[in-house]
């Protein structure tokens, strides 16, 4: 992190010292900076756990030592405890969804490109921005507390159904546990909208002079739309969250009702559990999205440049990514076909579901033309955004499976769905975010990631990932549940275990392929060759800053913006490459 | 103590890793070259391994395509098979997209990885190929939505008449079925009259209820004949998952839900069909409810409705079984909650 000389600060800065740089940084780089390294601390978290349940569900009953080393009481003698295996698998779940790939993925992009892209100083409210961060870390640390409560964290799936989720003496974990979790998810979601309000506000005032919506990058679009789609569906959540802690804390019956337990019938009556799976899909279902846009986003960004070619359909790409933004509002129900939801309501769900498909399938299509007769760089970034193309149309199929109603009876819940949504979901906006790392790591540190220790990584974790998550489909079509501690209480399962062995195998491989990103990332941090100004030959306009911008990103004027972000290989230049800065020669049209 | 040293072969191996490439970097540095720059032999041999691993990725998935069906269950009832078929006809149209795409972009990756003396084709924009691709997927994803939300009608339709109702009942961790008697109808129950042996919280005072017939373990169900399920659950979220007769529906504390169907395959001609001696129908809890989540079943035994009617007279009522003497009166207030339980929302 050496080098920041050049700053220009804006006249209400003092000089900067550690504190104000590093901690309280109002800089949207640092601040992208630091959500990106927290968000990478807590999926360290989530791995560790997802391989903690899968030598469970590897090796059921079989004794780790490593487990008792971490877990210690929840893992006697080195064996998983149940309720524990349950707390591991909502927490991972959690922190992969939310803290990862949400605050992680948008928080750190949005902060680094979207005043870079655009041509700003800095986001519209720097101060903010800071609090979305605060936030942030929060409740990621109020999270990881919950880790340690003398009853367990919460452990009633990700998606906390209540009445599991509202009754302590249902499972131990929706005591103590349950409430920080909820703490920690109401601080997140304060954190996701001051970030989401000030990417919105940034996007639509602070454009530079040529900056028409139609020139912006799509990397930009992509983030604005995830924030727009973030701000209609996270406050859902949160009242949906706030009447569960009246539920649970003041004796409220919101989804609570007719309930016999612990040898006694509760007072609670007239609630409906369902009505909180509607709310908590509400945002459930965008959430998938608001993790894949800033995804496909960067990808669209990377595979243009580095196929020195111009994204095929830009304007249908943002039309497709409005539609997949404005049907993730309506197919929430598709979550709930087994809940004995009025059939027909079930067959507007299916119907509006499969619809998704036809932008999704438009976003493939034009991602493989525009590789199509192009040049192409495999850069790591490259191989991710190329990975992220595979497991968008993988995982994209099986949806297709899971969005029929009548398929999805047989299919719910199972490890069908585990895989589908890890692969479409989990690994495609894993990859998008790799692929922004890889790409834009020059303009976070000033200097270069090892390529070839990227490709190792590259090839090491695709090749586990599917060996971890398709054979899963396949676990799912033969009837095996989600969230089940072990198979071993149903022979009928017995023959499929050796197939659980392998993708335990795979998972720890998959595991160990990211301590090679980390040792990149940080020896490249200190040590990595230094970068050029552009070191992608990009026209984007992050890449006029000077190598280290410092606060306010150009030592200058602004530039001006003459053309749209995509001007490579024009075939009346002879460069291969036109900066957006760059004013047309007078015989040239705007082509796009 | 070994904790310590796989704490110190760690730190070696990361410090001789960070060796290793410092060397490869200064060694690059020497020979002129920028060692972060992508080289034309990068491109060429990242591409070549695209082809390899896509390659065994089709072939990864090919071969458990195969495998595929092995691992479905036989479909034991009616509109089992339909969504079978539907399930193939979804597969047969998504397999040959993922193949096409997939071998396009492994044959674009590979085709036009970068030589210094080529340059892209400026291609930004054709109407025509877009219609195509945005029209082509409406009408085929059209076709899956009328067929599936035909089939989808079908399964839910409205009960056939004369079908034997049951009701399964969900606790942590353990299920109950109560058949509803000669006068096929269920009788009333609530969670505020669960006492003793009554852990349905029936309604003994209830004609409806003196013939019902509660069982554990495992119950029966005649061979193609319509039965209708009521679920219910008394704590949390349970959903009764039957994999062979491809059912599910989630038990829900407060409302009923229900699923009706029509078993085809008795246990023993699924014995046979499976090769498995050992064979039974499985319901199992497919709704994450706590700690013994994954060990909250029952068995089902399909079989003729001669065998089946003589097992169903072998048991005993609810009278019988709960021998104490029926309350013949009940407050008020548990009047209401009976009332509102009994009742079938739709639960939208
Ligand atoms: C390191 C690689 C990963 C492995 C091996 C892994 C594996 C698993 C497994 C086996 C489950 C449990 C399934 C069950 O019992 O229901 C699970 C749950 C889950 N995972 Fe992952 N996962 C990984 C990465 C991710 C990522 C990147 C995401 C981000 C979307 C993610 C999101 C989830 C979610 C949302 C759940 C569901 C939690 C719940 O059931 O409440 N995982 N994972
Ligand atoms: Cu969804
Ligand atoms: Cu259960």
């Amino acid at each position: 992190m050496a080098d920041h000389t050049e700053h220009v600060h804006h006249a209400h800065h003092g000089k900067p010292d550690f504190w104000t740089h590093y901690v309280f940084s109002q800089d949207h780089k640092m601040i992208s900076k630091q959500f990106l390294v927290t968000a990478m601390i807590m999926g360290v978290v989530g791995m560790m756990m997802s391989v903690f349940f899968r030598l469970q569900l590897g090796w059921p009953g079989q004794s780790f030592a490593i487990l008792e080393t971490f877990l210690g009481k929840w893992a006697p003698d080195g064996v998983l405890d149940p309720n524990m295996y349950l707390a591991l698998v909502t927490i991972h779940g959690t922190i992969m969804v939310f803290m990862v790939l949400t605050g992680g993925l948008s928080g750190t992009f949005a902060n680094l490109l979207i005043p870079l892209q655009i041509g700003a100083r800095d986001m519209a409210s720097g101060f903010l921005n800071m609090l979305s961060f605060w936030f942030f870390l929060g409740s990621s640390v109020i999270m990881l507390a919950s880790l340690f409560v003398e009853t367990g964290p919460a452990s009633g799936g990700w998606t906390i159904y209540p009445p599991l989720s509202a009754l302590p003496q249902a499972i131990p974990g929706s005591g103590l546990g349950m409430t920080l979790w909820l703490v920690s998810m109401t601080l997140f979601i304060v954190s996701s909208l001051l970030g989401g309000i000030n990417y919105i506000v940034t996007i639509i005032n602070l454009r530079t002079k040529g900056m028409s919506m139609d020139r912006m990058p799509l990397t930009t679009w992509a983030l604005f739309i995830t924030a727009i789609l973030g701000l209609l569906s996270f406050p859902v959540l949160l009242s949906a969250a706030l009447l569960l802690v009246f539920d649970r804390s003041f004796g409220t019956s919101f989804y609570l009702s007719d309930i016999f337990i612990s040898g006694q019938a509760l007072e609670h009556t007239g609630g409906s559990p369902i009505l909180f799976q509607h709310l908590f899909w509400f945002l459930g279902h965008p959430e998938v999205y608001i993790v894949l846009l800033p995804a496909l986003g960067i990808t669209s960004e990377v595979v243009s440049t580095m196929s020195r070619k111009p994204i095929f359909g830009y304007k249908a790409m943002v039309g497709s990514m409005l539609a997949i933004a404005f049907l993730s509002m309506i197919v929430w129900g598709h979550h709930m076909f087994v809940t004995g939801m009025n059939p027909f309501l079930g067959s507007v769900f299916t119907f509006t579901t499969l619809l998704v498909a036809i932008p999704s399938a438009v976003k493939v299509f034009n991602y493989l033309t525009t590789l199509w007769k192009g040049n192409i760089v495999y850069s790591p970034a490259m191989l991710f955004a190329i990975g992220l193309v595979s497991t968008f149309i993988t995982g994209g199929l099986t949806g297709i499976i899971l969005g029929d109603s009548a398929l999805d009876i047989n299919i719910h819940d199972t490890y069908f769905v585990v895989g589908h949504f890890h692969i479409v979901m989990g690994a495609s906006a894993i990859f998008g975010m790799f692929s922004g790392v890889y790409h834009w790591f020059p303009k976070m540190y000033g200097r270069m990631m090892n390529k070839n220790l990227g490709y190792a990584h590259f090839w090491i974790t695709i090749t586990s990932m599917y060996g971890v998550f398709f054979p899963m489909h396949f676990l799912g079509l033969a009837g095996i549940p989600r969230r089940y501690y072990d198979n071993t209480a149903f022979p009928i399962f017995d023959g499929l275990q050796d197939i659980n062995e392998m993708i335990s195998l795979f998972a720890i491989l998959g595991a160990c392929a990211q301590a090679i990103f980390f040792f990149n990332f940080i020896y490249s941090i200190y040590r990595g060759p230094r970068a050029s100004q552009n070191p992608w030959h990009s026209n984007a306009l992050e890449w006029t800053t000077p190598v280290n911008p410092g606060h306010g990103n150009w030592p200058g004027a602004i530039p001006t913006v003459y053309r749209w972000a995509y001007d490579y290989s024009r075939p009346d230049k002879d460069v291969d490459f036109i900066p957006q800065n760059v004013p047309p020669t007078a015989d040239e049209k705007e082509i796009h | 103590m070994l904790n310590l040293l796989i704490v110190l072969v760690v730190i070696l191996a990361v410090v001789a890793l960070a060796s290793v490439v410092r060397v490869f970097e200064l060694g690059a540095d020497l020979r002129g070259h920028d060692p972060s720059a992508v080289t034309e032999s990068d491109n060429r041999t990242q591409s070549t391994i695209l082809v390899f691993a896509g390659i065994c990725y089709m072939a990864y998935v090919f071969y458990q395509i195969f495998w595929g069906p092995e691992v479905l269950p036989v479909a034991a009832s009616v509109h089992g098979v339909k969504t079978d078929f539907l399930l193939n006809l979804t597969w047969a149209i998504i397999l040959p997209v993922f193949f096409i795409t997939h071998i396009l972009l492994i044959y674009f990756g590979y085709k036009y990885f970068h030589r210094s003396d080529r340059k892209s084709d400026f291609f930004a924009h054709s109407t025509k190929l877009e219609a195509v691709w945005t029209i082509v997927p409406t009408i085929v994803l059209s076709s899956l939505i009328v067929y599936g939300l035909s089939t989808w009608q079908e399964i839910t339709g409205p009960t056939p008449e004369e079908t034997m109702v049951i009701e399964l009942y969900s606790k942590q961790f353990d299920w109950t079925a109560r058949y509803a008697g000669d006068d096929n109808r269920l009788g009333p129950s609530g969670y505020r009259l669960i006492e003793g042996g009554n852990t349905l919280g029936v309604d003994l005072t209830d004609a409806a209820s003196n013939d019902d017939k509660v069982v554990r373990g495992e119950f029966h169900l005649p061979v193609g004949k319509p039965v209708l399920f009521k679920f219910h659950s008394r704590d949390v979220i349970h959903s009764a998952y039957m994999p062979h007769f491809r059912t599910q529906m989630n038990c829900v504390p407060g409302m009923t839900t229900q699923f009706h169907f029509v078993p085809t395959m008795t246990t023993a001609e699924m014995r046979v069909e499976t090769g498995n001696p050992e064979f039974d129908y499985l319901l199992l809890c497919n709704k994450i409810c706590g700690a013994a989540h994954n060990n909250m079943q029952m068995n089902i035994i399909v079989e003729s409705e001669a065998d089946f009617n003589a097992w169903l007279a072998g048991q005993k009522t609810l009278a019988e079984q709960l021998s104490k003497p029926v309350e013949s009166e009940i407050k008020p207030q548990q009047a209401e909650v009976l009332e509102a339980s009994t009742e079938t929302p739709n639960g939208i």
